[in-house]
């Protein structure tokens, strides 16, 4: 089975996000990259398949500027055969999932996060599914191959759906469907020398336009209650905050 | 310019977030054509109309009683054809989101998903997103003639307007790539509060101390007809299904109270809350991160000050 693994390239959880250039630049100053956490759970995924079904392989494909390569390294070092890197800037899903389905024909199984957390579109399995036609689902939680048969469970509002399809497909991955893997010193070493093959971009239509960003507006100071006087906050929140 | 609004049901209700995905569009000032795919009862569609949708596109198919996204996306890539629409609104979901992507591509419109506010039409299309789970916006120009419209929810209160809207039956023909992915079952709380929906949500981190105390927080969540939620060290640790986990890589709510006990405060969690109305925190430590992005804070244990809590809320109603 051959299997691609989509990473996002993206700042680490606890980043402060700031931007520069009157709002129109993200501010690297200080922000550590990694591969986006559900990404993590995706690659997690296919190396357990890796390590259950005898001649599978798997594929990196991160959408990214230079930057991006200690990341593609790290999941190499995880247990990836070999990667592709997309040398474009990442600007928005149509255009990440025409870059990836142009690479994505003859693989058994596309997987992914289930968004990215910096733009947190969630649709780009959804949109190379859709321009390789073939299935695609997301948030998966659960899948298991079974010959050609997949078995999965998708969470929905509330609750999970369990959903089976037919290779080929694309899945967007989140917890619990594999645990997190670190690199080990072996893996960090091999890394180094497999292969990372750089292709330019197909196409540059754009079709969505960033303009500028901007930062939430700065919340007020907290007004603390005492625990000896709980039936104010009910007040409060009745008649000054007006959410009761 | 028409707008074309699809409207997901449960358990036979129109969803809230539909609602409001029909107010946004009726705010856009167009006419606005709601679809609805699968089983519901005339009352619920005709109440379409008192939002503001002057036609509802009814699609009676046994087939589509469940939500089978691909069979989905085709029939409203089809409807948005049909009625002429040159934009798609929908309310961000585990249906919604992805079957928006399949007709953003289908139909080679321009996508934005998490939107918060209506698009500004100065100068080109444009509408402000929620990115970096909630911790910034963008300010994005959907380009396309075509545009697909995915909301964050609150992105417009739900209205009555008044009106009627004329229910429309609407068929498509299908086909069986159109069903490549089969539910074989669901799993759902039925009943309870949907997370993702509450106007109040009541969450419990490691302050509470294990799954037996679970109690008093879910008398008070009773109390306030609120959702439940927690952190993520207490889904890891399967004291509450993975459902319940709120923050970065868990369910993001937006409600008009969010009341946090025993949670310290990590930037994750916060990502997951930031959205919400007014934001109450309890914690005995008086240095919990959290108080800081809290618009009310009490300093106490969760043990003494939750049936307190409860028991006030009780009296007030």
């Amino acid at each position: 089975m051959k299997i691609l693994v989509c990473i996002s390239h993206v700042p680490d959880t606890t980043s402060k996000i700031n931007f520069t250039d009157n709002g129109t630049k993200f501010d690297t100053n200080g922000v550590q990259f990694i591969i986006g956490p559900y990404d993590d759970y995706a690659l997690a995924r296919a190396i357990e398949l890796k390590e259950a079904i005898a001649g599978t392989t798997v594929t990196v494909i991160n959408v990214g500027l230079a930057d991006t390569e200690p990341t593609i390294r790290k999941a190499l070092a995880i247990g990836a055969d070999d990667a592709i890197r997309v040398n474009a800037e990442p600007t928005d899903s149509f255009f990440v999932a025409s870059q990836i389905a142009a690479h994505a024909k003859g693989y058994d199984l596309v997987l992914m996060g289930r968004e990215s957390i910096d733009y947190n579109g969630g649709v780009v399995h959804a949109m190379v599914g859709e321009l390789l036609g073939i299935p695609s689902l997301s948030p998966v939680m659960k899948l298991d191959v079974e010959g050609t048969n997949v078995k999965m469970a998708r969470e929905i509002e509330g609750g999970k759906e369990s959903v089976e399809a037919i290779l080929p497909l694309v899945a967007g991955c989140q917890e619990p469907i594999a645990e997190w893997k670190i690199p080990n010193m072996r893996g960090i070493m091999s890394a180094r020398t497999k292969p990372l093959m750089v292709v330019e971009a197909s196409g540059n239509d754009k079709n969505v336009v960033t303009q500028k960003f901007e930062l939430p507006a700065a919340k007020g100071a907290v007004k603390m209650i005492s625990a000896d006087n709980v039936a104010e906050l009910v007040t409060r929140l009745k008649t000054e905050a007006k959410v009761l | 310019m028409s707008v074309l609004v699809f409207v997901e049901t449960g358990e036979g209700k129109i969803r809230k977030s539909s609602l409001e995905a029909i107010t946004y569009a009726h705010l856009m000032g167009s006419g606005v054509t709601a679809i609805v795919l699968g089983a519901v009862a005339q009352p619920e569609l005709e109440s379409l109309g008192k939002y503001g949708a002057q036609k509802v596109l009814h699609v009676v198919d046994s087939k589509l009683d469940q939500p089978v996204i691909q069979a989905y996306a085709s029939v409203i890539t089809k409807a948005m054809q049909d009625e002429g629409a040159d934009v798609l609104v929908l309310a961000n979901s585990s249906l919604g989101t992805p079957v928006a992507a399949k007709v953003a591509v289908k139909a080679n419109a321009s996508f934005a998903s998490n939107v918060v506010e209506l698009p500004s039409t100065s100068s080109g299309f444009v509408v402000k997103r929620s990115i970096y789970t909630g911790k910034a916006f963008s300010f994005v120009e959907l380009k396309n003639q075509k545009k697909v419209i995915a909301l964050k929810k609150n992105a417009a209160e739900a209205k009555e307007v008044g009106g009627g809207a004329q229910i429309v039956p609407y068929a498509v023909a299908l086909n069986d790539a159109d069903f490549s992915t089969k539910i074989m079952s669901t799993e759902k709380a039925t009943g309870d509060i949907l997370l993702p929906e509450a106007e109040i949500v009541v969450s419990g981190g490691r302050g509470m101390k294990g799954p037996e105390h679970w109690g008093i927080l879910l008398d008070l969540a009773k109390a306030l007809h609120a959702a439940t939620g927690c952190s993520k060290p207490v889904s890891d640790l399967n004291w509450r299904p993975h459902h319940e986990h709120v923050g970065q890589t868990g369910v993001k709510v937006a409600p008009q109270l969010y009341i946090a006990i025993g949670i310290s405060g990590a930037i994750q969690h916060l990502a997951g809350v930031n959205s919400s109305k007014c934001i109450v925190v309890i914690n005995k430590d008086p240095d919990a991160p959290f108080f800081k992005a809290a618009d009310y804070g009490i300093v106490g244990d969760a043990f003494d000050v939750l049936p307190k809590l409860t028991a006030a809320v009780n009296a007030m109603r």
